[in-house]
């Protein structure tokens, strides 16, 4: 069972790379652009076909390990390819 | 005096802290590997500056889950002393060790230079017995991810508990001051027991004049021959 882990720092902790980015854009003429973040995408196969164990592994090792809830947040995603 | 030093990949600065600590104790310190299983019976354990694990996911993450650490998580439960530089203060973190985090500098660059450093002594602990409060000292940073981070809960309770050691401050050049946007200009902090202590600064490379001050020799003599 495949998933992605979405992962951003959290609102109020300063994202320098996002706001570098966003500068970047703003001296591009895209003058509408805000609030850029700048997150990381990890993939992962769980062996398992039962889902609700495979989201309790995924989502205890994001706690564990994968995510550090001082700074970051995270959203996991069942992956399209598994459909 | 016993120190135990420990490597992890990447690590890059074990030799140097090894040399310190030879300078001033005249003896060797264990070196081990991240990957045992045991630490030797001693009276501090040392985590170095480096990349450990080349930085990947975050600074320290991969080396904090490391199979070494659940020794070190039990020496210092015990009471044991624990010193995390640089790379070493990013994995105490990571481990849950010392409260917070350290986020990219805000400035986007590595930074490598001397700063001035003021003393916090409101606990008692080994690392600080030498100083007096607001004592100024003189060490060299170099690091990427140097920004201290907690939220203001967080934050607020490291401060009513005194566990700020070090702060960044003005100095002499008048330029030194917060290098990294660390909030209230955190250098370094201590656990409620006073015998863990992060800090981003490298006493182990001021031990000589000739490498640019004595500082640091200073900072760790005192604190070994308070462990001792």
């Amino acid at each position: 069972m495949k998933f992605k882990i979405n992962i951003f720092l959290k609102k109020g902790v300063l994202d320098p790379e996002g706001k570098a980015i966003e500068n970047a854009l703003l001296n591009n003429g895209y003058n509408k652009v805000n609030n850029v973040r700048v997150g990381k995408t990890i993939s992962l196969d769980i062996k398992s076909d039962i889902k609700s164990d495979a989201l309790e592994q995924v989502t205890l090792m994001c706690k564990e390990m994968l995510v550090n809830n001082v700074i970051e947040d995270f959203e996991i995603v069942p992956s399209e390819e598994d459909k | 005096m016993r120190v135990t030093i420990i490597t992890f990949p990447g690590s890059n600065c074990d030799r140097d802290v090894s040399v310190a600590i030879k300078k001033i104790t005249g003896k060797n310190p264990s070196n081990i590997w991240h990957q045992e299983n045991e630490v030797p019976n001693c009276d501090l354990i040392i985590l170095p500056g480096g990349f450990s694990y080349g930085d990947y996911l975050r600074c320290g993450a991969v080396a904090a889950h490391s199979p070494v650490m659940k020794e070190v998580k039990n020496h210092a439960a015990r009471g044991g002393a624990v010193l995390g530089i640089c790379n070493g203060f990013q994995i105490l973190l990571e481990a849950k060790l010392l409260e917070g985090a350290l986020i990219r500098n805000s400035g986007l660059k590595f930074v490598c230079k001397q700063v001035a450093l003021k003393i916090n002594k409101q606990i008692h602990s080994p690392f600080l017995h030498h100083f007096k409060q607001n004592d100024i000292i003189h060490l060299p940073i170099a690091h990427n991810e140097g920004n201290y981070f907690a939220d203001s809960e967080t934050l607020k309770q490291i401060e009513d508990k005194g566990l700020v050691a070090l702060r960044y401050h003005i100095s002499s050049d008048g330029n030194s001051f917060n290098p990294n946007g660390s909030i209230n200009n955190i250098a370094a902090i201590l656990s409620d027991n006073g015998k863990v202590l992060g800090m981003m600064p490298h006493p182990e490379r001021y031990v000589d004049n000739e490498l640019g001050g004595l500082d640091g020799f200073e900072f760790l003599k005192s604190t070994l021959e308070q462990l001792s």
